[in-house]
């Protein structure tokens, strides 16, 4: 218990290193370039204190229990040996944890305001909501497909560049044919989707397949789950922006 | 007191973003595996700790960093646009007064992607899984730069109204050619790392500057302009950390020339 409390208490210190940079370029603009004290330095010195308290927990929260699980639920889908099970947990998860992401509510919000602004949908909250609603709906069906695309990838050991150079390609075509609007939307819609929790889950089960599967390089095969999940988001948003 | 307060109800809210995924973890493990994990109670409690400490973060950035990165940020586009007033055409902006905002554009990118937690987990699997060979700090730092140029460059973007396309299409052309020349255990990494920077730190000061900056400048649209910026921190890190690996296999392939070149060197290992 008290060798548990003081590695607990060398990751805190060691989280201080990670926060460095953000207490120096804080300083930095504060007092050289804009001249200001800092307003509220207590309250400011306790956030900081709570930042790096809630990132050695994190972080101790990974290797206790969410690498384990995500490599352990590898393992025994591996062991059970059904593929359809496998991609329908990859599909689950994808959809599952994109279709209640508050960033994605967010941005699917702005987006449907900036069709509204655009003339593209009639006026009324509700077609405003129906919009928005579709677009979340899309967004989570396109992590879906990501993950089981990306699984199916690290089965067969396909190469990655294919697929994610391919889709940019699309990106790239799709981009001139879309609304405006949509595009600036379109492209950060890759990023929200993919949240704290979900990425080392999806990141240790990717590398934990890679692993018990003979012939795969866990280097080379587990890793880009992400990349699928970040890049179809796009292409969907596009297409939606096209259609509706 | 406020304070334990606002830790219980951001705890309450992490908790219900993480629901989804716990049922169908829970689901999938009971349905279809129908077996116990090994340390179920290990684990659980290891969940527990995530999501707690997910949320203190959050506490502790909503009272202490996010209010003070967005007064910066409109502090630092004000002055800037002082410099600049009385000019109402949108091509009357001036892109060099603007030095402060680039640096403090590219500054918080490189911070707060340091600090960003999904980073921290795929870095610290990355390390594990290249045995060592990888170090963790190393691909953050590779990362956090790639974050810092391309924030940077998406101000640039929306101080000049360039339109986004153009930079998006040229990085990815960079992406593709990398892809060729890089090491290849490097690439899946490295295109994952492009959706892990932005997430619970980066994005929200992100956007804010993106957002005030293009309500900010006249000729401006924050529809239009002001999104984007987080495209610009996902594009770059593929490139850096391509970069990062094709440095360190470079060096690598100098230094066994090297050997070759002068067998003096061998013996005297």
């Amino acid at each position: 218990m008290l060798s548990d409390l003081a590695s607990f208490g060398r990751l805190v210190l060691a989280t201080l290193r990670d926060l460095a940079p953000i207490i120096l370029v804080v300083a930095f603009f504060q007092f050289v370039v804009l001249q200001q004290p800092i307003p509220q330095f207590e309250r400011i010195l306790g956030g900081l204190f709570l930042v790096m308290l809630g990132l050695a927990l994190f972080v101790r929260g990974l290797e206790m229990g969410l690498f384990p699980l995500g490599e352990a639920m590898a393992g025994a889908f591996a062991e059970k040996g059904s593929l359809f099970w496998l991609l329908g947990f990859a599909f689950a998860l994808g959809f599952g944890t994109t279709v209640a992401e508050p960033a994605l509510i967010a941005v699917a919000g702005e987006a449907a305001r900036a069709a509204a602004e655009a003339g593209h949908l009639a006026d009324g909250a509700a077609a405003l909501e129906g919009y928005a609603d579709g677009l979340r709906y899309t967004v989570a069906l396109s992590v879906g497909a990501a993950l089981v695309l990306g699984t199916l990838r690290i089965l067969k050991g396909w190469p990655i560049q294919y697929f994610i150079i391919g889709g940019y390609l699309l990106v790239v075509v799709m981009t001139p044919l879309a609304p405006k609007e949509i595009v600036g939307v379109a492209y950060d819609s890759g990023g929200v989707t993919t949240s704290t929790v979900t990425v080392p889950l999806v990141t240790a089960l990717g590398v934990g397949l890679a692993t018990v599967i003979r012939g795969r390089n866990p280097l080379v095969d587990g890793f880009g789950l992400i990349a699928f999940a970040s890049l179809t988001p796009i292409i969907f948003v596009l297409a939606y922006g096209m259609v509706v | 007191m406020a304070w334990l307060n606002q830790i219980a109800h951001t705890a309450w809210t992490t908790l219900f973003d993480v629901l989804p995924i716990a049922v169908i973890l829970v689901g999938f493990q009971v349905l279809v595996l129908r077996q116990r994990p090994r340390n179920l109670r290990r684990i659980a409690t290891g969940f527990g700790y995530a999501i707690l400490g997910l949320a203190l973060f959050l506490v502790g950035l909503e009272q202490a960093l996010f209010p003070l990165g967005k007064i910066m940020a409109a502090q630092l586009t004000a002055d800037a646009l002082e410099a600049a007033s009385g000019l109402a055409a949108a091509d009357a902006v001036d892109w060099r007064r603007f030095g402060w905002v680039y640096a403090f554009a590219a500054a918080v990118g490189f911070a707060t992607t340091v600090a960003e937690p999904a980073l921290i987990a795929v870095s610290l699997k990355a390390e594990e899984v290249s045995g060592q060979a990888l170090k963790a700090r190393g691909l953050r730092v590779a990362v956090a730069i790639g974050v810092a140029f391309g924030v940077a460059l998406g101000t640039f973007r929306i101080v000049t109204g360039t339109p986004l396309p153009i930079y998006i299409m040229a990085g990815y052309l960079v992406v593709i050619v990398q892809t060729w020349l890089a090491p290849r255990a490097i690439v899946p990494l490295a295109y994952d790392s492009g959706g892990v920077t932005t997430s619970t730190v980066t994005v929200p000061l992100v956007t804010a500057l993106g957002l005030g900056l293009a309500s900010a400048i006249p000729g401006r649209s924050p529809l239009i302009d002001g999104f984007g910026l987080i495209a610009f921190a996902s594009l770059f890190p593929m490139i850096t950390v391509m970069g990062y690996a094709q440095i360190g296999a470079w060096r690598g392939r100098r230094e066994a020339r090297r050997r070759f070149d002068d067998p003096g060197d061998l013996k005297e290992e």
